[in-house]
């Protein structure tokens, strides 16, 4: 029997997944990637809630327009990001967290 | 059957997103990812969400992961050598994942709510819905005993948020225009 807490638990954990890899990986384009990982894993919590949650007989429409808004979001922040990451190779030839430090104390 | 299905598309989506975080090769991490997001888009669809299933193999596992791909290449990246110093990320990183799947599942564990199975459709109920009313060809689609899923999408975010999409709109606008001028070339740069 699949209930809620078996999505959730899913999105959890792939949620530290993603936390894993945004801290251990040391390749800015893993760590984006990584990034993209934990924003689906709040989107499932989201679609799982409004399945669980049927006021009118049909899922929760709501809820599933915020997923709709934070996949628009993560498609344009990713085009963002790709082009900082591209303006960063030129600057310093590496795709290193490592090569980046000038705001370190 | 179903439970089975959760299981295989659940083992698919964490496996391949382990693979991502594992993976010494850019390249490799960004195809785990597509396998992922394709696991994940399964899911949704198990939960009946059809329209944002699709969603996410058109948006992630295509045009991101695509435009991912493009920068791997375009920048000639190789694998990632384990040098001295990553040692203490990698385990701070676990320690992390760990101690953040222990408050996960500790909070599960006592949220009673979550603890029931998939609740069934009631199309018949929702056919009955006054919002509805005037709209026949959703209507139609619940009585003939199919979930209209991206019609009654639309219907929201045309009806309800309307505003909230102009603004991704525009948002998106903003996203182009930014990554036009992110990437063209300095010309004093040129010059030097």
């Amino acid at each position: 029997m699949i209930t809620l807490n078996h999505y959730l638990l899913v999105a959890g954990v792939l949620f530290a997944i993603g936390l894993a890899g945004v801290v251990a990986r040391r390749n800015i384009l893993t760590i984006f990637m990584c990034l993209e990982m934990m924003l689906s894993a709040a989107n499932l919590t989201l679609v799982a809630f409004t399945r669980f949650h049927t006021p009118v007989g049909v899922p929760d429409y709501s809820a599933q327009s915020l997923v709709f808004f934070t996949i628009t979001v993560a498609a344009a922040e990713v085009a963002v990001g790709l082009a900082i990451i591209v303006a960063l190779f030129r600057a310093r030839q590496s795709v290193s967290v490592e090569s980046v430090t000038k705001l370190q104390g | 059957m179903p439970s089975l299905l959760f299981y295989f598309f659940a083992a698919i989506t964490l496996l391949f997103g382990a693979g991502v975080v594992l993976a010494r090769n850019p390249v490799a991490s960004a195809m785990s990812l597509v396998v992922s997001f394709v696991g994940l888009a399964a899911l949704f669809i198990s939960l009946d969400a059809y329209f944002i299933g699709t969603l996410q193999i058109l948006v992630y596992a295509g045009a991101v992961m695509v435009l991912f791909l493009f920068i791997i290449m375009l920048l000639d990246i190789k694998a990632e050598e384990l040098k001295k110093g990553n040692v203490m990320p990698i385990v701070g990183g676990v320690f992390l994942a760990a101690l953040f799947t222990f408050q996960v599942v500790t909070v599960l564990d006592g949220f009673k709510a979550g603890d029931k199975p998939l609740p069934a459709l009631d199309l018949a109920k929702a056919a009955e819905a006054p919002e509805l009313a005037k709209m026949p060809s959703i209507t139609n689609d619940l009585k003939a005993g199919s979930l209209p899923d991206a019609k009654l999408m639309g219907l929201t975010l045309f009806k309800d948020y309307p505003l909230h999409l102009q603004i991704v709109g525009l948002l998106l606008l903003a996203g182009t225009v930014g990554v036009v001028v992110l990437s063209k070339r300095d010309r004093k740069e040129e010059e030097a």
